[in-house]
């Protein structure tokens, strides 16, 4: 992890010294551990500031919307998905960015670390060869990596970047033999009935901050629905109803464009797990077409084309 | 929406085109006999706020 920040530091300066981009978005440490934040740097000497460890999972395609500029940009899987996901939408074109891809083994759950040291203020976080090491007041505790992964980390299947112009380090071995759809399925199981008790239950905590639609790469509309007054999709209080009408549209909004980079579950406050909605489209979008979003530059998205062997008879 | 446990058969999607008036007629009878068949929506139903 080190060797990876020392080497992240080295390029992006030099990319920013050779004048090869005009920015570049990293990580930084945050105030506190484990909150790493993105940080834009523009000179040289700015990129001591940049950082990479298990604390990641902020999405940085997300500032890459509209970028006028030439921008390196780190990229693991799914940032790099994202990445392509921005230039087959047209939010970038490809050579505007210079990918500088990173080996991803997966991103820690801050909630998790903090449930394993039973709550305790943590005055420091570090991670060697699968181990996490965590220092509080009175203690240090060492902690299995693989324990405290964000979930979508655990079935993650792309943890190398799928696009990049210059590699940090060797590829990592991709996790196989998963069962990637087995929480759509118990969810599935459940009778209609029991399954909007579930969802209700979900978001019963939503304070409707939209913190999940900020952290989100794919939520770049210039006026989110949301946020529209006039007409107002949807009400701003609350309201239960409003409150699930905000996340199912939103859900749909990212049928077929998702990377299950987990970007919303990181951010949320309450700790709803918001992939619950959209897992189930990643999962048709599989299912019925095949698709995994982010992969290809060359393939329009299966909701933008047209093909004759539509999987609907009402379609065809 | 199925999958959040609104009923299935409360929600229809049609392709008809403003030439297939008949397909259009036979789908709006098709889908306003299954719905009312399950009576009225429980969930996903905004109520009036109430007021003191």
């Amino acid at each position: 992890m080190e060797r990876y920040t020392e080497e992240i530091r080295k390029r992006a300066g030099n990319l920013l010294k050779e004048g090869k981009v005009d920015l570049f978005i990293g990580y930084a440490g945050g105030s506190v551990p484990m909150m790493n934040r993105p940080i834009l740097v523009r000179r040289p000497e700015e990129a001591e500031l940049l950082q990479w460890d298990s604390f990641c999972g902020l999405n940085l395609a997300n500032y890459l919307t509209g970028c006028k500029e030439r921008i390196g940009v780190i990229a693991n899987g799914c940032n790099s998905r994202n990445i392509v996901n921005h230039i087959v939408e047209n939010q970038v074109k490809r050579e505007q960015v210079y990918i500088l891809g990173v080996p991803c083994t997966g991103m820690i759950d801050r909630r998790l670390v903090s449930s394993a040291v039973g709550g305790k203020d943590i005055l420091s976080v570090s991670e060697e060869n699968g181990t996490v090491t965590v220092e509080t007041a009175g203690s240090k505790e060492q902690l299995n990596k693989g324990d405290l992964l964000q979930q979508n980390c655990r079935i993650c299947t792309h943890r190398n970047p799928v696009i990049q112009d210059e590699m940090i380090g060797d590829p990592v071995e991709e996790q196989k033999g998963l069962e990637p759809f087995a929480d759509v399925s118990e969810i599935e199981a459940m009778a209609p009935g029991e399954r909007w008790e579930h969802f209700s239950r979900l978001v019963s905590n939503c304070i409707r901050c939209y913190a999940c639609r900020n952290a989100c790469p794919l939520c770049y509309c210039p006026t989110c629905f949301v946020d529209d007054s006039r007409p107002q999709w949807v009400g701003k209080g609350s309201d239960p109803v409003d409150t699930m009408t905000f996340h199912l549209m939103r859900a749909y909004h990212c049928a077929g464009r998702c990377t299950d980079c987990g970007a919303c579950e990181r951010v949320c406050p309450v700790g709803i797990p918001l992939r619950q909605f959209t897992r189930r489209l990643n999962r048709d979008a599989w299912k019925l077409f095949a698709w995994e979003a982010g992969m290809k530059l060359d393939e329009r998205p299966p909701l933008d084309a047209y093909r004759p062997d539509d999987c609907n008879d009402f379609f065809r | 929406m199925e999958h959040v446990g609104i009923e299935p058969g409360r929600l229809h999607f049609s392709w008809i085109s403003s030439a297939e008036s008949t397909k259009f007629v036979d789908v709006a009878k098709a889908v306003s006999e299954e719905v009312m068949s399950l009576g009225p929506a429980a969930r996903l139903v905004k109520k009036r706020a109430e007021v003191m």
